[in-house]
């Protein structure tokens, strides 16, 4: 029978260390929604989502206070909607009533979320697929949960760089829309390679296209324990470190696996995955920062912090693959900025730089995240951090993404408010030699060679 | 068996065991396992209860432990007991 210690170590990571599952999200497949007419669409869409998540929210709480751990997000991800909106959709603002679409159905279920305002165009963009990415940044300043995801590059496919290069004025353009709030609506824009279909965490989360009608998908946490654990550890060797890691992280995943069977039993639909990730938020004591200063590092950026990372995300997945029945998303070490109190120490400190971050997402979960830049940057400079950013997964055959901010009206040494688990972002500068005339070519950059195992 | 793990933290009173298990007997809530401690002053228990006879449901007893801790000036929780089952079992 359970001991009294287990209760309370597991109470005290709860409480104290910041335990908690970060989002239950439904995906959900829209493919039996299309219709050549928008508004039939529109109308089938919202009763899709609000029928089959109309208990999520609820069901999520119901959870959360059984077992006592706090579940802090309801998301729902839906398939790409340039797949969904292609036979209705003749212009940009008849995607704009797509994401209506979307935020109302979010509305009416209650989460705080809804991913899949996407087009997967790694290879190629259709005509559907472009309009999608020019509404982008009108669909993201007018509503309030819709999020989006552009896929521009794989390791099979290659990087597209018609998509990059029209991305850096997409994000742009997001940020000039959204102007007046500091440019948060690129908060919600993501550029993504080698996106996995399963992925619960937005910005990128979208409901891809192999999988089934509806499925529940769990992205658990945990900074907090990981860095509780390993401070017991202080001076110790890097097997006893990892080992730490590895014990603590499948704790941390074992919780994100029960909670994903009761909710897709609860709600009768059918369990994805369990995203073994390190999710940090703006709280104290909830940083992936904090877990490197313990391991040994004054501030992350310091020489040493991409090994320190590679650890921690090996360790990570180590320690939670054996305890998910599944595992998927994006699964390892976040490393946004604005969403981790270490990360933004780091920059204020003048510690870590984008180009420091960038060498870091080659052994991060995912890629340069929630980083605010001068909002002069120019457009072709976004594309070019994007190509970057691109080529390092398609190389690597990992996901990596772009989230980035250009304040408007800011500057470097000023700082973005973007409030609640977005966070704040000390504005970083960007590198101001030009890559204009390379982003500009035409075309796309081929797969590597590498690619071709079949 | 419905295994609920019930914790009770708080500043040490008299009577606090009493007005649990009162509740709990009231309520066809059977108590498997009990312990406890106080350290400096501060009252510790754990109680692993069985949830299976009672007609109320999850919620109704939740937020009543929580009234009675509230009215004795502790803090009491009720988890399902497999959240620290899969945490620390293999």
């Amino acid at each position: 029978m359970i001991n009294f210690h287990e209760v309370i170590e597991t109470n005290k990571m709860i409480e104290h260390e910041n335990l908690d599952v970060r989002t239950i999200t439904m995906g959900i497949s829209l493919f039996d929604c299309i219709d050549s007419d928008l508004n039939t669409l529109c109308d089938k869409i919202v009763n899709k989502i609000t029928s089959l998540a109309k208990n999520l929210v609820s069901t999520g709480e119901e959870i959360g206070r059984e077992f006592g751990i706090p579940i802090v997000n309801k998301r729902i991800a839906v398939t790409p909607i340039s797949l969904i909106g292609a036979a209705a959709c003749k212009t940009g603002s008849d995607y704009v009533k797509i994401a209506w679409a979307l935020d109302d159905a979010a509305r009416k279920t209650g989460v705080n979320f809804i991913g899949g305002f996407s087009a997967l165009v790694a290879k190629g963009m259709t005509r559907s697929d472009e309009l999608l990415l020019r509404s982008i940044s009108e669909a993201l300043s007018v509503t309030d949960y819709v999020c989006s995801s552009v896929v521009a590059g794989s390791t099979k496919t290659g990087i597209n760089m018609d998509a990059v290069h029209l991305m850096g004025k997409v994000v742009k353009d997001t940020a000039k829309a959204t102007a007046e709030r500091d440019s948060v609506g690129c908060a919600k824009l993501v550029v993504l390679c080698n996106a996995p279909d399963d992925n619960p965490f937005v910005a990128g989360a979208f409901h891809g296209v192999t999988e089934a009608d509806a499925i529940i998908n769990v992205g658990v946490s945990g900074p907090g324990v990981v860095k509780t654990a390993i401070k017991g550890v202080r001076g110790e060797d890097f097997s006893t470190l990892c080992e730490t890691i590895k014990k603590t992280a499948f704790q941390v995943t074992r919780v994100g696996q029960l909670v994903a069977l009761e909710a897709s039993r609860r709600l009768g639909v059918p369990f994805g995955i369990v995203d073994l990730s390190l999710a940090p938020t703006p709280a104290v004591g909830d940083s992936v920062a904090d877990i490197l200063r313990e391991m040994g590092l004054e501030h992350p950026g310091a020489p040493g912090t991409t090994a320190a990372l590679a650890m921690l995300n090996d360790q990570v997945k180590k320690g939670g693959v054996m305890a998910a029945s599944s595992v998927g998303g994006l699964s390892g070490a976040f490393i946004p900025v604005s969403e981790d109190q270490g990360m933004i120490e780091a920059v204020e400190a003048g510690a870590l730089n984008l180009e420091k971050l960038e060498a870091m997402t080659t052994v991060c979960s995912v890629g340069l995240d929630m980083i605010a830049i001068p909002g002069d940057t120019p457009e072709v400079s976004i594309s070019g951090i994007i190509a970057d950013e691109m080529a390092l997964g398609m190389v690597n055959g990992k996901t990596t993404a772009v989230r980035l901010i250009p304040v408007i009206g800011k500057g470097v040494g000023e700082r973005a408010e973007f409030g609640g688990l977005l966070g704040y972002a000390p504005i970083m500068p960007v590198n101001r030699f030009s890559c204009a005339e390379f982003v500009s070519r035409r075309g796309r950059i081929p797969a590597p060679i590498h690619s071709f195992r079949n | 068996m419905k295994k609920v793990v019930v914790t009770v933290v708080g500043k040490d009173a008299i009577g606090i065991i009493a007005k649990v298990c009162t509740y709990m007997a009231g309520n066809k809530i059977n108590i498997l396992d009990i312990s406890q401690t106080i350290t400096g002053g501060f009252f510790n228990m754990m109680m692993v209860t069985d949830f299976t006879l009672t007609e109320k449901d999850f919620d109704t007893i939740f937020h009543e432990l929580e009234q009675i801790g509230e009215e004795t000036g502790v803090i009491i929780k009720c988890q399902r007991e497999e959240i620290f089952d899969r945490m620390h079992r293999l």
